[in-house]
């Protein structure tokens, strides 16, 4: 096995494929890149932990009497639906990560390695499920601090979180194929908020479908915003009309539906992004 | 398969431009071949093509007997890629970027660590080494973008441009580290756009304009391809300078050059030393520099690409190290 003949200067034998054990384990390596960053630079976490603590208290405390008459009925409303509406900003750490890399060279030096093809892509997709438990552990925990009160039980809160995660695992790649396709990672940023916060608010997660005028209604209906913001109330708060308001129906219903869309996401995005990604590089 | 690295006909075009338009190169194993050409020749994608990270259009390359688009994952456990611009994650430490690398090629963390210890201190950046890289300065990132493609010691290292942003000190190092891989059996594609690096590395050096090999040989064969040699004198004096210029006027049977107090003419017959030696000494002129030299790689490549290299003459065409011949 050692033996080596005279020609190249070295010739181990060469194995002409990644297992996908190694794969798997390449993809951890590279995301454990992104905790280090996070380790590194604790101001990162802040940057997408900040603006949903800023939005919990901001609409509980300076809207929320208005629009529910007490903030408290308000706060257990509101704070499902900010779960998922931020789920959905931090996806975009992924488009962020993949266009630095891609703008900076780090990509290339990926692919020139002997490492799966899949393992870059699969790295950031993976790192970014880490901040996004954090994140919504995060605007849980402000809400329970402030009063928000589970009405079913852990089991209930446990698959809302579950769904979240597997909603934002496929919604990563609606954020894959903005980092691909935008020139520099400022602009991913721009492509956040001028894309996330209009569908993000249009949608039931600060108020009920049935205040908003009939034409909007329809879009907010099938907004998978609402649909997910539904499903995380009735998991989290139970089939009942608990310190709201507004009835919060039952959780079959919208668990399915926010599936579907996860689905159909994944289905029309990936194919796209690896598209949009193999043509770039 | 003698060859390191070997290509044909590689062809690849970009919308209307033709990148490479049918390169053919072969590489010995354990020699540096450098690839010399002007911005946009084709130079970096060459390179992509080899490094498996660009497929051709058209055209065969293998690397050690594998080919960079079938067997592109053995021809990646084989290589070393130093790109253009630097791709070091800048949200990293030095170490952390070597670490990344070694854990990746499934290097055992202890080991994985010690190499990028050694490789540090190789580059001389043990004192940044828990740094961020993005505190680094655009020759500290160079150097650990270089010691990223040295952490799996690779057979075959290709360097894009790889002291481009060096400072004078760095790149001589810099040369000295490829020729101790070098020697320690390595085969090294080195692009580059100055010439006297070419000059100084490359057992072979290949020529490339508008995606088309223009030229290649040893440096040596390049220059005699041009056939003149170049004629310098330099008068102590700078009255001399009217005369000079004519005596070197009249042998060479060609306007002189005249830059400063130095005044060079390309000429084809090596006698014209002596006579120029015996002309001056005639007119009581004392010179402080007076030699025949080949043309340098500066020369060649304005006669091969009909525009001038990249370069600014900083050590080039002054410099007395090139001398073959010179009298006093
Ligand atoms: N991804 C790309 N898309 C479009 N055109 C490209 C692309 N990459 C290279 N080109 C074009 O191909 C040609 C060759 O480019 P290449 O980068 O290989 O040149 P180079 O010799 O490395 O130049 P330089 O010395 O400036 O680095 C150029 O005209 C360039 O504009
Ligand atoms: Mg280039």
């Amino acid at each position: 096995m050692t033996a080596i003949t005279a020609t190249p200067p070295s010739a181990p034998a060469l194995s002409p494929r990644v297992s996908p054990i190694d794969g798997v384990r390449q993809s951890l390596t590279l995301a454990w890149r992104t905790i280090v960053q996070v380790r590194h630079n604790p101001w990162e976490l802040g940057d997408f932990s900040f603006q949903p603590i800023m939005f919990v208290l901001l609409f509980t405390f300076v809207f929320g009497g208005a629009i529910a008459g007490d903030w408290q009925g308000y706060l257990q409303f509101m704070l499902p639906g900010m779960i998922t509406m931020n789920m959905l900003f931090v996806t975009m750490y992924v488009a962020q990560g993949l266009n630095t890399d891609l703008t900076k060279g780090v990509f290339d030096r990926l692919r020139s390695l002997p490492i799966a093809r899949w393992a870059p892509l699969a790295g950031r997709i993976a790192a970014d499920q880490v901040k996004q438990a954090w994140s919504i552990v995060l605007v849980l925990g402000i809400g329970l601090i402030m009063g928000f009160r589970i009405g079913t039980n852990v089991g209930g809160l446990l698959v809302a979180i579950v769904l979240l995660l597997v909603f934002a695992l496929c919604f990563s790649w609606v954020s894959v194929l903005v980092g691909v396709l935008a020139r520099d990672p400022e602009r991913v940023q721009i492509f956040g908020f001028t894309a996330l916060f209009p569908v993000t608010f249009v949608s039931n997660v600060f108020v009920p479908t049935e205040t908003m005028p009939g034409w909007l209604q329809a879009f907010v209906k099938v907004n998978p915003v609402s649909i997910l913001s539904d499903a995380c109330r009735a998991l989290m708060l139970g089939d009942k009309t608990v310190g709201t308001p507004w009835h919060v129906g039952s959780a079959g219903p919208p668990v399915v539906q926010s599936l579907i869309w996860a689905a159909a996401i994944v289905l029309v995005f990936a194919p796209l992004s690896v598209w949009a990604l193999k043509r770039k590089i | 398969m003698d060859h390191a690295i070997w290509a044909e006909g590689l062809v690849k075009h970009f919308g209307e431009t033709k990148a490479l338009d049918g390169v053919d190169l072969a590489v010995r194993p354990g020699t540096v071949l450098g690839l010399l050409g002007p911005n946009g020749a084709g130079k970096t994608t060459a390179v992509r093509v080899l490094a498996t990270l660009l497929r051709p259009d058209a055209g065969r390359a293998s690397v050690n007997g594998y080919d960079v688009v079938n067997d592109a994952h053995q021809v990646r456990q084989l290589i070393g890629l130093t790109g253009q611009y630097a791709s070091v994650d800048e949200t990293l430490t030095g170490t952390e970027n070597l670490l990344l690398i070694g854990r990746l090629l499934g290097i055992p963390k202890p080991q994985a660590k010690q190499r990028a210890r050694e490789l540090l201190a190789q580059f001389e950046l043990t004192d940044a080494a828990s740094r961020a890289t993005k505190t680094y300065s655009g020759g500290m990132r160079r150097r650990l973008d270089l010691a990223s493609s040295l952490v799996g010691r690779p057979t075959l290292l290709y360097l894009d441009e790889p002291t481009t942003g060096l400072d004078p000190r760095a790149r001589a190092e810099l040369w000295e580290l490829i020729r101790r891989l070098v020697a320690g059996g390595t085969t090294v594609l080195l692009t580059t756009q100055y010439l006297d690096e070419a000059d100084e590395l490359a057992d072979e050096i290949m020529v490339i304009d508008h995606g088309r090999v223009i030229a290649s040989g040893t440096p040596d064969e390049l220059k005699a391809k041009t056939g003149s040699q170049t004629l310098a004198v330099r008068p102590a004096e700078r009255e001399h300078l009217p005369i000079v210029t004519s005596v070197v006027g009249e042998l060479a049977c060609a306007t002189p050059d005249v830059k400063g107090r130095l005044v060079t003419a390309q000429v084809t017959d090596p006698k014209v030393l002596p006579a120029v030696v015996r002309k001056l000494d005639d007119a009581g002129v004392v010179v402080t520099e007076l030699a025949l030299r080949t043309s340098s790689l500066n020369e060649v490549f304005l006669t091969l690409t009909g525009h001038p290299a990249e370069e600014t003459d900083e050590n080039g065409t002054d410099g007395s190290d090139q001398t073959e011949r010179s009298a006093a």
